[in-house]
């Protein structure tokens, strides 16, 4: 990603190196596939994927997850529910009975033959996590998709119907806020204000938590930032918003990624990178090792500027 | 001195307290606390310093607000909307200043 060099690069911002402070988020990327495709996206994501986790991969998720105490699942994508034992294995995730969250692109949903998937969150009671990049319809649109604004609406309505959102209903929805160019996401404070105002009054919606996540410069949005003469202007201001209090929560700590094939990453960034878990602790699912991974050095690179921006970013929003 | 504008040097606004520092501070302090959500929003205030910002011809301000209103979700309509209060204010202002013209003329004239 250094297409550029960075000044001062991310290492030399940390003290010391950067360390696993325990797993308690078990992330699991089941695959790249997409009916969309966000100019936002990281991982690329799309229909033509063919990367998708298999099935002794996964059953060998739920044994580790069996064994450990690690209270936190989050299955992301692509969007999951286009992986065709998708259904199984959030049964399986859901009979472990941990927290267990799935990212989804939300549009999905109103697909005839993914819609069963709206009443099976809320039966197993999964948190749900949607991307929602702007209250703008038009440049919500630019940045994943004609119609995805209007449709979006429509899939959270559906939501709200079956409680999701609603205060005492146990059932938890939160909007993921990207920025839709290339600067930096606004408070998080400020911008859900913002998100529950004109949600409520125009579309009579709800939701729990916005996450402000800031864009990563990789992938597309990488390619955004080149073709557009914007990166080294990002990079800038990546660096000179960094914020050394962030790296005490940053999200690689407690994290671990899961990739499609079983290889092991401090975070999903990492993963869209080639740079698996290193620094001594096991680099695949196969011979995982939670001693050796819950205390492990973190694999860093000038991406990290991206987490560590202001008031941080993680797949958590801003990093309290 | 090749060019007096750099893009880079909004960098160093940070930098202004320097030589006078207990007055760079408390110009920090009093630019932090007013810029805080108050009676008005951060959303709020942040229109009416991209307004001051186009008005004063400041271009670190300009590109400082922009990302902000940006960063806050701010459409590009609700940002122009607010130059354009600016710039009718500083229309009025130009014409207000016409009344010492018109007084002027109708004393001097015969």
């Amino acid at each position: 990603m250094d297409a550029l060099h960075i000044d001062p690069p991310f290492e030399e911002m940390t003290s010391g190196p950067l360390n696993a402070a325990g797993i308690e988020i078990f992330q699991i990327n089941i695959g790249y596939r997409c009916n969309l495709k966000c100019r936002h996206c990281h991982i690329e994501a799309g229909p033509e994927r063919q990367e998708l986790m298999t099935k002794p991969i996964m059953e060998k998720c739920l044994q580790i997850l069996e064994t450990t105490s690690i209270p936190i699942i989050d299955i992301t994508g692509g969007t999951p529910e286009m992986h065709p034992d998708f259904p199984w294995f959030l049964e399986a995730c859901a009979t472990l009975r941990r927290r267990l969250m799935v990212r989804s692109n939300g549009v999905i949903l109103l697909q005839e033959s993914y819609a069963s998937f709206l009443d099976l969150y809320a039966w197993h009671q999964v948190e749900i996590i949607i991307s929602f990049p702007h209250m703008e319809r038009r440049i919500a649109d630019r940045q994943r998709g004609e119609g995805v604004f209007s449709n979006l609406i429509e899939v959270l309505r559906k939501l709200n119907e079956r409680g999701y959102g609603r205060q005492n209903s146990g059932l938890i929805l939160n909007l993921v806020h990207n920025p839709a160019g290339a600067y930096l996401p606004g408070k998080q404070e400020n911008l859900e204000g913002h998100y529950r105002q004109i949600l409520k009054e125009k579309y009579g919606i709800v939701f729990n938590n916005l996450f402000c996540i800031t864009n990563m410069p990789i992938g597309r949005f990488l390619s955004y930032l080149q073709t557009s003469d914007n990166y080294e202007d990002y990079m800038m201001t990546l660096v000179q918003a960094f914020n050394p209090a962030t790296l005490e929560n940053v999200m690689c700590r407690t994290t671990l990624s899961v990739a499609w094939d079983g290889k092991l990453y401090d975070c999903d960034f990492n993963q869209i990178l080639g740079m698996t878990v290193n620094h001594g602790a096991p680099d695949h699912i196969s011979v995982f090792d939670l001693a050796k991974l819950a205390h492990r050095r973190i694999v860093t690179g000038n991406h990290c500027y991206g987490c560590t921006a202001g008031a941080g970013s993680s797949c958590q929003g801003e990093i309290g | 001195m090749a060019n007096y504008y750099e893009q880079k040097d909004l960098a160093d606004f940070p930098n202004i307290g320097e030589y006078a520092p207990e007055l760079g501070k408390k110009y920090f302090d009093y630019y932090g606390e007013t810029m805080k959500a108050d009676k008005l929003s951060v959303r709020e205030k942040s229109l009416i310093a991209l307004a001051v910002a186009t008005t004063q011809k400041c271009p670190y301000c300009i590109d400082a607000y922009t990302n902000q209103c940006l960063s806050l979700g701010i459409s590009q309509e609700e940002m122009m909307e607010a130059v354009h209060v600016g710039a009718a204010l500083v229309a009025g202002v130009v014409l207000a200043h016409s009344t010492q013209m018109r007084k002027i003329i109708k004393k001097k004239e015969m």
